[in-house]
């Protein structure tokens, strides 16, 4: 059914988006206690790049159907 | 007009020179404008061609010219030069109007061709033509010679030309009258000429026995008066003597007088009948040509006759009167010496040789005296007469040549005309003579020309016969060919007829036959269709199967049994075959499953009804759900028949398709799904398909039955 194949999408999206959110975070907050001093910006960074990193792959997962695959020549 | 120029050259040039840099500019250009235009218009006055360019390559130029020039001259084709050598050539050849010699003509355009140039020429030729009425090759002297000619041959053509064979019969009967008349006029020709000649020859005859007795008389007549005068007779005999001296004398004169009366006569006669040979000779009848000519001969001979007859008596006579005059003179001197003796005498009488015994001596002495002074005077006047002998033997010579002469001369001119006469004679002969020759020739050769004659005549007769076979022949083939295709036809329609009914009735038979056997035919069809219509129900059937939400049992088994019962049906049976495979293995939704589902596809589809091919970010995902949630469209909405550009919104297209749904019309609502674009599209591809499946078993279904429905009441006899 082509029309769950969204819902499925989206689940695996959010899903995504909250492992890489709390990968991030956690390895954020790890870094910033072991690396950092505590600083904040670890954490909004990791955290960032994990909501970044899931956003581009739901991004991608969205898209999929419309990216033309390369040609191997 | 001069004048208004110059004036306004002069102002130009004034200002020219009295103004500043600008001026002087514009001024310069206008002037060579009005200088520009003053020379086209000049030059157009002088030549026509360039006129007529301007005209054409510049628009409104003709205005201004025809205003300037007053309208263009309507020329064909020709320029002025052309014209005046046109007009030089006229008065040339205008000179030469009489009819000229052929060659003075050629001379003439060979000049003209030099002078002038070769587009002229044939103009020139042309004109010279038209002028002179004569083609412009030469000799026209000849061509006037030959028409003169021809006429005059024409003419005797024409006087030969009406000499057209006359028929047979005329012509025979024209021969036939001619000889009759001929043969008229040759006899009273030779009629008239027989009598006159007759005639003639008579009076000639008369004239010359006249003469004849004539010139006897006349000599007998001498002769006595000869023997008379010298003979010494007795007297009584001499007085007999004289006495048929006398009697001669007028014998003689009787004869002489017969002779020139019959001579008269013969003349007249002669007359007579040369008048009758001229008549005659005048009728220009052949026939009659030796008849004139033998009487011609005739007179001639007769006149002959009669002049030397003539001429004989003529000469009898002058004869006659010497003696005459001789014995006049001596009777003359008989009765002088009478008178004088009888001066002398007396007394004594006449014939004084009687008188030997009567006379005295006196007397004699008288006599001797006399006799002998007559002596002397016969002596003197012998003397004389001596004397004058010569002069007048001389005269006499003279007077003897003189007549000698005149006589030479009249018979010169007699033998003349009769040595004349004989040469026409001669002449008429060989001529006569020639006609005859020529005559035999001229039969000679129109019977030769008969001869040709008979001979084409047989060639052509024998040409036409040959002809005329051929021509027979050739009909009495064709007649026979005609009769034979006639039979044939016949025979062979009888034999169509027959085969004809044969065939009928063979057809008739193969006819029912047939019937039978279609009708066996048609009950076995009839079954099988009865069966098919069987079968088709059943698959009809199972596609109510579907429950809610799941779909029918596949169809297989009954798509089947719908070939079973159609095997021999290719309709049908490509019917049953084009059973989509899905539906045959798995079955079709309902309807209504499908109306179910398709409200959950609804809401899906407007949430991702932004989203295609290039807007496919997670924004664009976030856009759509807004708009979404903020756009509201009316539940259902009726389609239009035709779909414009903004009905292809996908909220607009949704409601469409629920309306087509709630009315149960699955295949427009399909049809409208059909029209989204991008994610939309992506998601309602499954409904899409399976709508599809559907519809397209449904189709069939309802082709099939619809086709076993037909079969079914195709063979069923209607009653």
């Amino acid at each position: 059914m082509s029309e769950k194949e969204l819902g499925q999408k989206w689940d695996r999206c959010l899903a995504d988006g909250v492992i890489k959110l709390g990968t991030g975070l956690g390895l954020g907050i790890v870094f910033s206690v072991v690396f950092f001093k505590r600083r904040t910006w670890p954490i909004t960074l990791g955290s960032g790049m994990g909501l970044g990193m899931a956003y581009a792959n739901c991004q991608t997962d969205l898209r999929l159907h419309y990216l033309v695959p390369k040609k191997d020549q | 007009m001069l004048r208004a120029c110059v004036r306004a050259i002069l102002v130009f040039l004034v200002v020219f020179f009295y103004s500043g840099g600008a001026a002087k500019v514009v001024t310069a250009g206008l002037m060579t404008v009005t200088g520009g235009i003053a020379g086209t218009i000049l030059y157009a006055k002088w030549d026509h061609k360039f006129r007529e360019t301007v005209e054409k390559n510049v628009p409104y130029s003709d205005r201004l010219l025809g205003l300037a020039l007053g309208p263009a001259p309507q020329e064909t084709g020709l320029s002025v030069k052309k014209q005046v050598r046109m007009c030089s050539e006229k008065l040339w050849l205008r000179c030469f109007e009489i009819p000229v010699s052929g060659f003075i003509q050629a001379f003439l355009q060979f000049v003209v061709f030099i002078v002038f140039h070769s587009e002229a020429s044939t103009e020139v030729t042309h004109i010279i033509s038209a002028i002179s009425d004569v083609p412009s090759v030469p000799a026209p002297c000849d061509t006037e010679m030959t028409p003169v000619k021809g006429s005059t041959f024409q003419e005797c053509k024409e006087s030969a030309e009406p000499l057209k064979e006359r028929p047979v019969e005329e012509v025979t009967a024209r021969l036939a009258q001619q000889d009759l008349d001929e043969q008229e006029i040759v006899a009273s020709v030779s009629g008239n000429l027989d009598d006159s000649l007759a005639s003639s020859a008579k009076a000639t005859l008369q004239a010359i026995g006249a003469q004849e007795a004539a010139l006897q008389a006349i000599a007998l007549h001498t002769q006595k008066l000869k023997e008379a005068m010298e003979a010494e007779v007795h007297s009584s005999k001499k007085s007999t003597q004289w006495k048929d001296l006398e009697a001669c004398l007028a014998n003689r004169a009787a004869a002489v007088n017969d002779a020139g009366t019959a001579l008269l006569k013969a003349n007249e006669a002669l007359d007579n009948l040369k008048s009758v040979i001229d008549k005659s000779k005048g009728r220009n009848v052949p026939a009659v040509r030796p008849l004139v000519l033998a009487a011609e001969e005739n007179l001639h001979k007769m006149v002959v006759d009669l002049d030397k007859v003539v001429n004989k008596v003529r000469s009898a006579e002058s004869e006659a009167k010497v003696v005459s005059q001789y014995s006049e003179l001596v009777n003359e001197a008989k009765l002088q010496f009478q008178r004088e003796v009888s001066s002398l005498t007396p007394e004594i009488q006449a014939n004084w040789k009687g008188l030997t015994g009567k006379l005295s001596t006196d007397d004699l002495n008288a006599l001797i005296a006399h006799a002998h002074r007559r002596i002397d005077q016969l002596n003197r006047e012998l003397a004389e007469q001596r004397v004058r002998e010569q002069i007048h033997i001389d005269a006499a010579l003279e007077q003897q040549k003189l007549e000698y002469l005149k006589s030479q001369e009249a018979a010169v001119n007699t033998s003349l005309q009769h040595i004349k006469e004989d040469a026409r004679l001669e002449q008429e002969r060989k001529l006569s003579e020639l006609r005859e020759v020529m005559e035999a020739e001229m039969r000679t050769q129109l019977r030769r020309q008969a001869a040709a004659h008979t001979d084409h005549v047989q060639d052509v007769l024998k040409v036409q016969e040959q002809e005329l076979k051929a021509e027979a022949e050739q009909v009495l083939s064709s007649k026979l060919l005609e009769q034979e295709t006639r039979q044939r036809q016949l025979s062979q329609e009888q034999l169509d007829n027959f085969t004809l009914d044969m065939n009928t009735a063979y057809a008739r038979l193969k006819g029912v036959e047939e019937a039978i056997d279609s009708h066996v035919v048609a009950e076995e069809e009839a079954r099988k269709a009865h069966q098919l219509w069987l079968s088709v129900e059943a698959l009809n059937y199972t596609l109510k199967t579907a429950e809610a939400g799941s779909p029918t049992k596949p169809l297989e088994v009954a798509a089947q049994a719908v070939r079973d019962s159609c095997h021999d049906n290719e309709f049908a049976l490509a019917l049953a075959s084009a059973l989509p495979e899905e539906s045959l293995q798995r079955g079709v939704y309902s309807e209504a499953s499908l109306r179910a589902r398709f409200y959950g596809l609804r809401s899906l589809v407007r949430r991702v009804a932004l989203i295609d091919e290039s807007h496919n970010s997670l924004y664009q995902y976030f856009l759509s759900y807004l708009q979404s949630a903020l756009l509201f469209e009316a539940k259902q909405e009726a389609p239009p028949t035709q779909l414009s550009g903004e009905d292809l919104d996908p909220f607009k297209l949704l409601s469409y398709a629920s309306y087509c749904l709630e009315h149960g019309d699955l295949e427009l609502a399909a049809k409208l799904v059909n029209q989204l674009t991008g994610e939309a599209r992506r998601v309602a591809e499954d409904w899409l398909n399976e709508a599809r499946l559907t519809l397209e078993t449904r189709q069939v279904v309802s082709l099939l039955s619809a086709y076993a429905n037909a079969v079914g009441l195709g063979t069923t006899q209607a009653p």
